[in-house]
């Protein structure tokens, strides 16, 4: 165990410290979030928007930003050539790891932001039930990055790395989209609780399934 | 030589008979006679899509897993031979996938009044069609066989673990209006007790084991002609 979390933290690390130094994904994340917010802006106009539309809206702005943003962990390694010596220097399942929870933190961090920005700006996004509207954040920001992880370590090896991120992303994140949208709906609504137990039921269960895959494929993808 | 011959030749007399008595079979009021199909209110004629649409859309399923089952073969022993069986069959499942599709698009048309109306067995086909595009476009952008047939077994691998979430978790949290949705008095799953007349019954298994054999013959000749493509 420790020969894998310690050196899952050291890639942890050293992809946070140089996205400190560089501020490459961010940069270009947060700027991508405001163009995408105001033009949805500029499209309401003013008019009222029903609440399937605006959570629809929110988990596509995110959706996007995170394929523009998640597949640089992997595309740097390949482009800078640095991934033969991290396969040198550490086992696979740690690079997983730690690029990973990597991952996760990125897009939680994003999906706050684009939240925080998103009911300021947007009149009609009322949340009325918080504890919902959290959660949902936070398990679709794990469900998010746990898929987009390994596509990313994939489409890494691939020619066209750009264009087919989001191609190769879309069917298998909708089941979780699908449910990200009806959860963020139901907290809009003022929904207890109790009623969006399946839609969270769905949402833990999606990143355990798709991790524990990663885990076991992740090797070959890596050394390939 | 022969066997193959005699397998494509019943093949094609298997499915003759049963487009030919799928299509031309009366549907009455009262049944009395075997060829008699009872008329089921709301349906009419439009039942007869059950024999053609339902065997598509579960060759479509039984390709996909195929093509997963050697995906992981392939990841295991690393021969050519078993990336050409996926690929063969994630090809044809696309073919299936489409023809599915088609065939309940135009047949909403006539019953549900729109050829789409996102209800989740839709939803789900339609991802199918896109996990099969993005299978391709992925193994269109890597130009080295190996890496080619790794990375895209992988793939297929994570987009089937997904699939359970869109066959049995979508449609019981969604209304809609295929048997088996949420909503259905009869209960929600995918497995429906039949309650099809017997001669329906006949008749629509007969056409599955057709279109499977239909799909294993289509199946073994691309095999066939991928190994061959391999050699020269």
């Amino acid at each position: 165990m420790k020969t894998l979390l310690i050196p899952a933290y050291y890639v942890f690390f050293k992809d946070t410290v140089s996205e400190f130094r560089t501020r490459y994904a961010f940069n270009a994340l947060l700027l991508f979030v405001v163009t995408t917010i105001s033009i949805t802006l500029f499209a309401f106009g003013g008019d009222t928007v029903s609440s399937h539309v605006l959570a629809g809206i929110f988990w596509i702005i995110v959706f996007f930003s995170a394929m523009s943003g998640l597949s640089r962990t992997f595309v740097s390694e390949e482009e800078r050539g640095t991934s033969v010596t991290l396969q040198l220097l550490t086992n696979a399942t740690s690079v997983y790891l730690g690029k990973l929870v990597f991952n996760i933190v990125l897009i939680f961090f994003l999906t706050c932001i684009i939240a925080v920005l998103y009911q300021i700006l947007v009149k009609d996004f009322v949340v009325q039930s918080y504890g919902i509207f959290w959660l949902t954040l936070f398990l679709g920001s794990i469900g998010l990055a746990s898929a987009s992880t390994i596509l990313a370590a994939i489409i890494a090896k691939a020619n066209t790395k750009g264009t087919l991120y989001p191609v190769v992303s879309f069917p298998i994140l909708l089941p979780l989209l699908l449910t990200l949208i009806n959860a963020t709906r139901l907290a809009m609504e003022g929904a207890f609780f109790k009623e969006a137990v399946t839609d969270m039921q769905v949402l833990i269960s999606y990143p355990i399934v798709l991790i524990t895959v990663s885990l076991l494929f992740f090797e070959i993808v890596w050394k390939e | 030589m022969f066997e193959k011959l005699f397998l494509k030749i019943s093949i094609t007399i298997w499915l003759t008979i049963i487009i030919v008595v799928g299509f031309v079979f009366p549907i009455v009021d009262f049944p009395q006679h075997w060829y008699e199909f009872p008329l089921i209110p709301g349906l009419e004629d439009k039942a007869r899509n059950i024999f053609f649409h339902v065997p598509m859309a579960w060759v479509t399923v039984v390709a996909f897993v195929m093509s997963m089952v050697y995906a992981i073969q392939y990841l295991k022993k690393r021969t050519s031979e078993y990336d050409i069986r996926s690929v063969a069959a994630a090809e044809l499942g696309m073919l299936f996938c489409v023809l599915a599709t088609v065939t309940g698009a135009i047949w909403a048309k006539f019953n549900w009044g729109t050829f789409w109306n996102w209800d989740p067995r839709q939803t789900s086909i339609f991802i199918l069609l896109l996990i099969y595009a993005a299978y391709f476009a992925l193994r269109s952008a890597i130009d080295e066989e190996q890496k080619k047939a790794t990375l895209s077994a992988v793939y297929s691998i994570i987009a089937g673990v997904t699939v359970p979430f869109f066959i049995f978790v979508m449609p019981r949290m969604m209304k809609g209006l295929h048997p088996g949705s949420k909503g259905d008095s009869e209960g929600a799953g995918p497995v429906l007790e039949f309650k099809m007349a017997p001669n329906m019954l006949v008749i629509f298994f007969a056409s599955l084991i057709g279109f499977t054999l239909l799909y294993w013959w289509m199946y073994s000749v691309s095999v066939r002609l991928k190994r061959l493509e391999e050699k020269v």
